[in-house]
Parts: structure tokens; C-alpha cells; sequence
């Protein structure tokens, strides 16, 4: 072995730069390979990390409401869904899985800004939860993506009247000044028509809300929405929304419908005085790798507590994580697939004209006595070696870009994102992309080799040496 | 003073080292058939330093690469060192090579990439030599040939002439029965090639190898114990003892 592989590194070195030509194409490949593959890897990680900081790894909800919920939140509630949460937490297989245990209320409804002279009001899509644990939950980071934790003041749980809007709802409802949003312009004036006089429904609004608020005490200075849902009963509610802020959702469609708000105010306004529901209990775990078995285990849970109850991941919740994970995966397939193409015809040009050169020295080392398939070995060999020595000076490159990228500070902005977030390449420590983009590219290049490897050992002896 | 290590395998100078049958060789180039041998018979003694001498063309290394066992006869049956090489598969005729037969081109045909040193121990690689006693072989062969100080050399840094050396000290290395020398002085000038010759009839002396030797040159027949006339293919004159 020693001595094959010391004959086909001389020869590698005989023609140096066919061979750095050859070397080249195979490091060229493992660098794209590798650095597009850190990048989608990255990409993963951090869609993945945004997905389970927002909605956890799972969501228990009630049988069917992940199917037809969403037209009616309220129906779909969780009857006594404190005793199923005290349930997960007591469970020994659960409890040391779990990060953040969290009940949520999904809701919908009508919002009105009346203050002063505004009387805009829009359909909103929101969610009820427990603000501590929705900051607990959001600097869940397993992957090391590097998006800074920044604490979010908007939500509070010593305020249950605070909850946080969309940006584009904001816009529309007339909050860009009172919230000092900037790039944020006011509502224009619309041209009075007379059908406008004709439906007050703001007065509708207006009244539930005073009556609400007479209730319920003072009412602060602070921007505030008028939040109109229907109870589960069916009856109209109204609560005052204190708006701490504005955040951007990276979709429009819900940049201009969102509202948080705390999970009491939203079980206040779906439930009323009756008894209080939670439309999901978050699960987010420790480690993602652990999700199949939680899994599992709550299904068992369910089931053995007969509870109607159904668990959903965040890749069912959020399609879009899916998607742009079977994008990526497949970007990256096809530029392994090129680049598999461009090795395997340049290690097959170049062994080719190798054999061809030496096919003197072929028939001189069959003449000797070396065997048919030692002169195959010989080739392939050096094939071998041209796609290790290529790949890992290609990998030693990638591993130099993403270091220099890594700490280049770069940002970018992923699709449905509302805040830049670093860009990185996430190589090191990503053993299977690394073995993997190595040995393919070796498998590669030897079995390029095979094909001039057998020509070389077909031929006949008197021929060879007769070849000038 | 040639020194080499002597010859483990005692041969009996009567013993028949090859020995053809009514053998023939025809190439084929498309529907042209080109005889290149016809009818020869032959049959060359152990220890002997046989020539076969003819014009370019004539058929001599047919003769010799059917000998050498890397060709195969279109009719007739070609014996080497008592063995019949028609029915041994490819893979048993190369370690029948390996051990028995040694080569020596015209063109030298080194392998490049391999030191002097390396390219005359290579053979004995092939047949699995220790490393220690490989080392010693490959010196003292080297110093038979007087190489010994460009063992660490390779090819393109060797004269015509040592690069012939090295392929004599290659080609007996192993202590083969019989060595093949095809035209292996037409590359070099004549006072080279009469050096070269001389180190081979006294390697061939020393180590009681058969040599045989095709060439085109007839100021190189007093060198012979037996020459061998090929012509057309044929062998035309038969003639032993020369210097024997």
C-alpha cells in the first residue's frame, strides 16, 4: 500500500499542473459544496430557532382544531386545561425535556382606535399568552445561531391590559404618531361620501367599551385599541387593549392583522365570565433532537387520559419552515450534483491522458510481472488521491471563508423575517456535512478513475510497449 | 570487479531453458493477415548467451516477446523454463514473469517517477522480498553495474548508458533463469553499447543466467555462445559456440 500510494504521488507530482488543474475542480467542488451546505445549514437553524422561540417544538391542542380551529377559535378550547398542563409537567419522561410549559388563546375579532379624532378599526388576528414565558421562550437558542436576546418590555405579566401590535396594523389603525413609529405616515383623509354616516359602528364599539371600562376601573393616557370578539357563547365582547408597541411581522398579511396581548385579557374577551380555555399548550423542549420522543410521550398522555386532545410541531404549524428547508435542500443537491458532474469529467479528461502518456510505462510494469489488477489499482489510486488531496484543501478553504465570513459581522434578512440576523456558515462542527462533501467528492474522483483504470489494465503488453 | 550475490537456483547447463514448436505468429490488421513468424523451432540451453540477429522486421521481437511470455503464439506451443505458458491465465503468466524472466529494452523503459535505486528493486517487490534483504539485493546489484553512487537518481538524470545499467541490474535483480535483451545497445553510441555488452556477458558469466539477446548488429555476433539467423520470420542459420 505504501508503495502504491508513494508511485501514484509521484506521478500526481509528474505533471503538476494537469494535476493542480484536476486538484483544482475537486477543491472547487468541495468548496461550494461545503459553503452552500453551511449556509442552508445555518439557514435551517436559524428558521428552526425563529419557529420554536415563537411557537414552541410542539402544541397540544383539542382534536381537530388544527384542521377547522381557526374559523372558531372559542370552540375549540381546552376544557380545564391548567389540570392537563400540571399533567405534562408532572410527568417524569416530559418534565426534564421541557424548556417552557405554556398555555395560548388564539382569538380574532375587530380592533378600533376612537381616540380623539380617529375612528379607524380593522379585523386583527390574535394570540393570548403569558409574556415571562414568552420571553422565556425567546431566547431558546440550541443552534448558537447568534441573534442577540433583546428583552421585549412591550408585554408584561404585571400588566395585563399591555399587548404588542403589528406594525402594519399600527399604520392602519392611526398609531404611527401616538407609538412614534417612524416610517410609519398617517391615515389619509378619505372624501366624505354619505355612506360613512350611515353605519356607526365605531358608536357600537365606543359604548361596549365605556361600559367595559367602567368595570374595570381607570383607563390610562396610553395608546389604546377597542378589541370587539365574539365569546364562545356567541355574544359580542369588547375590552381595552393598551398598545405597548409595534413589531414588525415580516408578512404583511399578518403584519396587518397581529395583536399579542396577555392570555388573560384574551380568555377575558373569548370567554367572558365563563370558564377560561387556552386553545394550545406550548411545549418548547431543551433540544430539538428530543421532539420524537415528547412526541410520543404526550400522545401516550392523551390517549391514556383519554383527553381528545392532538399534538402538532412546528413544522405543521409553520409550512413555510418546510418549504424553504426542501428549497435549500434542494438548491443544494443540485449544485452538489454539478459539481459531482465537473469532478467526475475532469478526473476522467485527466487519468485518461495519464494513461494514455504512460501506456510505455504500462506494458513495461505488466512485462515485470505486476498483475491486471494492480495496474487498475495504480489508477485508481491516483484518482483516490487527486479527490483527497483536492477535497481537503477545498475544505481547509471553505473552513477559512466561513471563519473570516463568521466574523465578518455580515447580516441578512431571511424571507419572513422582520429583523436583519447574522450571516453565517455553519461548517465547523458539521461533521456530516464535512465527511459528507469529502468523501462524495472522493467516492467521485475514484470512481472517475475506474473508467481509465480499466482501459489501462485491458491492455495488451506488446501493444503498450510498442506505443511511442 | 563485479560482486553479486550468487545464483540460489542451481541449472544444469543441458537443461533446456526454452524450448518452441512449429510455433507462428500472425498479426492481424483488419483482413490483412502479416505472418511474423513461421514455423520456428528452437530450443536454448541454461547459461547460455544466445543471439538472435536479423534485419528490423525480420521477426526477432516476436521471437522474443513469445518467449518473454507477454505475446502468445497463433499456432505452435512455447515452453519456458519446462513450463508451457499456453495454458496459465494472465494473472499466472505475469507471476510466472515476475520470477522467471527478466527484461531489458531497447528503450531502457525506467518507470520515471522511481529512483535507480527504486526502479531495480521494484521487480523484487513484486514477488515479496522482505524489505531487508531487498535492500541488500538492490546494492549489490547496483554496485555489480557500477551505479552504486546514482542509486538516488532518477531516470532523466541518468546517462543513456546508466539508464541501460539500471535495466540490466533490474532485470537480474531477481535472479531470473532467463533475461531478455531486445536491440539493447541501438539507443546507445558504440563504445557504450560495446560497455554494455561487455557487462552483460559478464554479469551472464557470473550469475550462469540465460541471456538472450536480439539484435540487428552483426559486429555483435563474437559475443555469442549460439546465434540464432532470423529472416522472414524463419530462422535461417542456427550456429553454437563462439566464446562458449
Amino acid at each position: 500500500m505504501k508503495a502504491l500510494l508513494t508511485i501514484a504521488s509521484r506521478n500526481i507530482l509528474r505533471n503538476r499542473r494537469r494535476s493542480l488543474m484536476t486538484g483544482s475542480a475537486v477543491a472547487a467542488g468541495a468548496l461550494a459544496t461545503l459553503l452552500f451546505g453551511g449556509y442552508a445549514s445555518y439557514i435551517f437553524a436559524g428558521l428552526e430557532t425563529g419557529n420554536v422561540q415563537r411557537v414552541g417544538h410542539l402544541t397540544v391542542f383539542r382534536a381537530g382544531y388544527f384542521l377547522f380551529g381557526s374559523g372558531n377559535p372559542a370552540a375549540y378550547g381546552i376544557d380545564r386545561y391548567q389540570d392537563v398542563v400540571t399533567l405534562i409537567r408532572r410527568d417524569t419522561v416530559l418534565r426534564p425535556l421541557i424548556n417552557v410549559l405554556t398555555p395560548t388563546q388564539s382569538l380574532m375579532g375587530i380592533a378600533g382606535n376612537f381616540s380623539g379624532d380617529n375612528d379607524a378599526s380593522k379585523t386583527f388576528i390574535g394570540v393570548g399568552l403569558i409574556p415571562s414565558d414568552r420571553d422565556r421562550m425567546r431566547r431558546w437558542d440550541e443552534f448558537a445561531t447568534g441573534v442577540t436576546y433583546e428583552p421585549d418590555t412591550r408585554l408584561s405579566d404585571s400588566d395585563p391590559t399591555r399587548g404588542l401590535i403589528g406594525f402594519g396594523l399600527a399604520r392602519i389603525l392611526g398609531l404611527c404618531a401616538p407609538l412614534i413609529l417612524q416610517n410609519c405616515p398617517p391615515i389619509p383623509k378619505r372624501p366624505e361620501t354619505g355612506e360613512e354616516k350611515s353605519a356607526p359602528i365605531s358608536e357600537d364599539v365606543r359604548e361596549l367599551s365605556r361600559r367595559e371600562a367602567d368595570g374595570a376601573g381607570s383607563k390610562s393616557s396610553a395608546p389604546h385599541l377597542e378589541i370587539l370578539s365574539a365569546t364562545a357563547g356567541g355574544a359580542p365582547n369588547v375590552v381595552t387593549l393598551t398598545v405597548g408597541g409595534a413589531e414588525p411581522q415580516g408578512v404583511k398579511e399578518l403584519d396587518d392583522n397581529f395583536i399579542a396581548m396577555p392570555l388573560t385579557l384574551a380568555q377575558q374577551l373569548v370567554y367572558g365570565r365563563g370558564e377560561h380555555k387556552a386553545t394550545g399548550i406550548v411545549v418548547q423542549l431543551r433540544r430539538s433532537e428530543d421532539m420524537p420522543k415528547a412526541r410520543a410521550r404526550l400522545n401516550t398522555l392523551i390517549r391514556d387520559n383519554n383527553l381528545g386532545l392532538e399534538v402538532r410541531d412546528f413544522g405543521e404549524l409553520t409550512p413555510f419552515y418546510g418549504q424553504a428547508v426542501k428549497l435549500f435542500s434542494a438548491i443544494f443537491l443540485f449544485i452538489s450534483l454539478v459539481m459531482g458532474i465537473i469532478v467526475l469529467f475532469a478526473v476522467v479528461n485527466t487519468m485518461t491522458m495519464n494513461v494514455m502518456e504512460r501506456t510505455n510505462e504500462i506494458g513495461t510494469s505488466r512485462a515485470l510481472g505486476v498483475l491486471r489488477r494492480d495496474i487498475r489499482r495504480q489508477f485508481v489510486a491516483e484518482g483516490w488521491l487527486l479527490g483527497a488531496i483536492g477535497a481537503s484543501a477545498g475544505s481547509a478553504l471553505a473552513f477559512l471563508i466561513a471563519a473570516v465570513v463568521n466574523h465578518a459581522g455580515l447580516t441578512w434578512l431571511p424571507p419572513g423575517n422582520a429583523n436583519p440576523v447574522p450571516l453565517r456558515l455553519a461548517i465547523d462542527g458539521n461533521l456530516g456535512l464535512i465527511i459528507g462533501a469529502w468523501a462524495g467528492l472522493v467516492l467521485i474522483a475514484t470512481i472517475a478513475a475506474l473508467l481509465p483504470a480499466n482501459t489501462a489494465a485491458r491492455l495488451t503488453i506488446v501493444d503498450a510497449l510498442r506505443h511511442v | 570487479m563485479i560482486s553479486v550475490v550468487p545464483i540460489t537456483t542451481a541449472i544444469n547447463p543441458e537443461t533446456l531453458v526454452v524450448r518452441l514448436r512449429d510455433v507462428a505468429k500472425i498479426y492481424k490488421a483488419g483482413p490483412i493477415e502479416v505472418p511474423a513468424l513461421r514455423d520456428v523451432s528452437l530450443a536454448i540451453s541454461a547459461n547460455r548467451f544466445s543471439m538472435l540477429i536479423g534485419k528490423s522486421g525480420s521477426g526477432k521481437t516476436t521471437l522474443l516477446n513469445l518467449i518473454g511470455c507477454i505475446d502468445a503464439p497463433s499456432k505452435g506451443s512455447v515452453e519456458v523454463c519446462g513450463q508451457d505458458v499456453a495454458g496459465l491465465s494472465d494473472d499466472a503468466i505475469s507471476e510466472f514473469r515476475s520470477r522467471n524472466i527478466g527484461f531489458i529494452f531497447q528503450n531502457f523503459s525506467l518507470l520515471p517517477v522511481l529512483s535507480a535505486f527504486e526502479n531495480v528493486e521494484y521487480p523484487l517487490l513484486l514477488i515479496g522480498t522482505p524489505a531487508s534483504e531487498r535492500r541488500d539485493r538492490t546494492f549489490a546489484m547496483l554496485r555489480a553495474v557500477g551505479l552504486e553512487d546514482q542509486a538516488g537518481q532518477r531516470p532523466n538524470e541518468l546517462s543513456g548508458g546508466q539508464k541501460q545499467r539500471v535495466a540490466i541490474a533490474r532485470a537480474l535483480v531477481k535472479e531470473p533463469q532467463v533475461v531478455l535483451a531486445d536491440e539493447p545497445t541501438a539507443n546507445l553510441d558504440t563504445a557504450t553499447g560495446a560497455a554494455i555488452i561487455d557487462l552483460m556477458r559478464r554479469v551472464q558469466s557470473q550469475l550462469q543466467t540465460t541471456f538472450i539477446f536480439a539484435t540487428h548488429d552483426p559486429q555483435l555476433m563474437s559475443h555469442a555462445d549460439e546465434l540464432f539467423a532470423i529472416s522472414d520470420g524463419q530462422i535461417v542459420d542456427h550456429k553454437t559456440g563462439g566464446r562458449q
